[in-house]
């Protein structure tokens, strides 16, 4: 059996395989090579995996490209896989994100993209359409972007139900019930810094929002400023940065298989935005967030530099694997709960978005 | 009316690989012009205009050695037997 670590960069796709239960690695790529690869993922639903990447071919425009043979060959549709459509005003900047659906909902792949905007694809990723009931939602004009765009970068369907959650900087935390129809901010008690109300009904800049396990009523957010847990579905929000070295950050990943088990790798900010003292470390929780414990075997001291949003990821596996990549182009895995890393590569170009998968 | 088009190589490879073309646009402006080229290359016109049709911050277009940005932009009439070149700007890092 292959576990397959896709890495998306600055300049390109790298593709690490390991055949060996994630003790060693190979690196192939680079792939897409000077195209910027922000989101990334690999759709294991169909008879071969489908590697999905959201493109920005330098000075050509943004776009998804897919992969049916891991890499060797690509491809995009002529008219471009997301299209804002006429009248909007609006034109594709970034994607940000690629979220394949559940596997009894075999061909559905969403996109969260810049401007703020979330798209649904029922062709395995080759075209999108527009969620209109999110572009038209009277709140969308006033979302401001963040440091790094104002976009949906944060895309979790629920398996279970018609029930969507986006996260957006700056918009925060919506929900939608009914499959991206209707939609209503869910950031009660997520605290902004930026503004004068510490807690807007909605406009916080949640960097990342990841569900628990154990079911989709409790989720957890890395917040520009705070780490939070909620147990009703986005009803209200509690922090759980107590224990943490700094409650600033941008990816928080879920174990998919342990229930109460999450990761995340403190930033000291707000301008600095580097590991606290330069020590890269991941602090799990095990307990939903009521402690953490911080873990650094396999990872450097003098490490001045950040770990995207979509740069970290879990795979399923059973002991659950943490992934991550560095905007110094360093790529670490660990099988074992995050515990313990490796090197899977260095001196890439900044890792923008990493996926992990074991291919069937 | 013939205008021809000059590319770029990256972007040759997208219109069967020749950097010059002689496209026949169905009107005066350059607007008419790159709606010719996109209907006969469609990634290659994607390539150069997003989805309103506007050109590309970092793509320049020259009719005739003048950057339309700083002229009538797609507005900007194109004679016939003009040059139009397509070049990437300086961005990048």
């Amino acid at each position: 059996m292959t576990d397959l670590l896709a890495i998306g960069t600055r300049k390109g796709l790298w593709l690490a395989r390991s055949d060996d239960d994630r003790r060693t690695w190979t690196v192939d790529g680079p792939h897409l090579l000077a195209q910027e690869v922000a989101a990334v993922c690999v759709d294991t639903r169909g008879d071969r995996p489908r590697v999905l990447a959201g493109i920005q071919y330098g000075h050509w425009g943004p776009t998804v490209m897919w992969s049916d043979d891991l890499g060797a060959t690509w491809n995009e549709t002529d008219e471009g896989a997301i299209r804002f459509p006429e009248g909007t005003g609006d034109a594709l900047a970034r994607v940000w994100q690629l979220r394949p659906d559940s596997a009894d909902r075999p061909d559905v792949v969403w996109a969260g993209c810049e401007p703020h905007s979330l798209w649904r694809s029922t062709d395995g990723g080759r075209s999108f359409e527009l969620v209109r009931g999110l572009h038209d939602h009277p709140h969308r004009k006033t979302w401001e972007p963040g440091g790094g765009g104002g976009a949906v970068h944060t895309v979790v369907p629920d398996p279970a139900s018609d029930r969507v959650t986006i996260a957006m900087s700056t918009g925060g935390v919506y929900v939608s019930e009914d499959g991206g129809d209707n939609w209503e901010p869910r950031n009660r008690g997520i605290t902004v810094t930026f503004g004068p109300d510490p807690l807007p009904e909605y406009g916080q800049c949640v960097h990342k929002v990841a569900v628990d396990a154990g079911g989709p009523q409790r989720m957890y957010a890395q917040n520009h400023f705070g780490v939070f847990r909620t147990d009703d579905g986005g009803g209200s929000w509690n922090s759980i940065a107590e224990g943490l070295p700094a409650d600033f950050g941008f990816p928080i990943v879920s174990s998919p298989t342990t229930p109460g088990a999450a990761w995340v790798i403190p930033l000291v900010a707000d301008m600095q935005r580097v590991p606290p003292g330069g020590r890269l470390r991941v602090h799990r929780t095990r307990d939903a967030g009521e402690s953490w414990t911080e873990f650094g075997a396999g990872l450097p001291d003098n490490a001045w530099t950040a770990v995207m949003r979509d740069a970290m990821c879990a795979d399923d596996r059973d002991p659950t694997g943490i992934y991550f990549g560095t905007r110094d182009g360093c790529v670490y895995a660990s099988a074992d709960e995050g515990e313990t890393f490796t090197l899977v590569a260095d001196h890439l170009p900044d890792v923008l978005s990493v996926r992990a998968v074991r291919l069937p | 009316m013939s205008v021809q088009v000059v590319l770029p190589g990256v972007l040759a490879d997208l219109a069967g690989g020749s950097k010059h073309l002689d496209v026949e646009p169905p009107g005066p402006t350059l607007a008419d012009l790159l709606d010719e080229l996109a209907s006969r290359h469609p990634l290659l016109g994607r390539r150069i205009r997003d989805e309103t049709g506007q050109v590309r911050r970092f793509v320049n277009v020259y009719v005739d050695g003048d950057d339309v940005r700083f002229g009538e932009g797609l507005a900007t009439t194109v004679r016939d037997g003009a040059e139009v070149q397509v070049l990437p700007s300086v961005a990048g890092g």
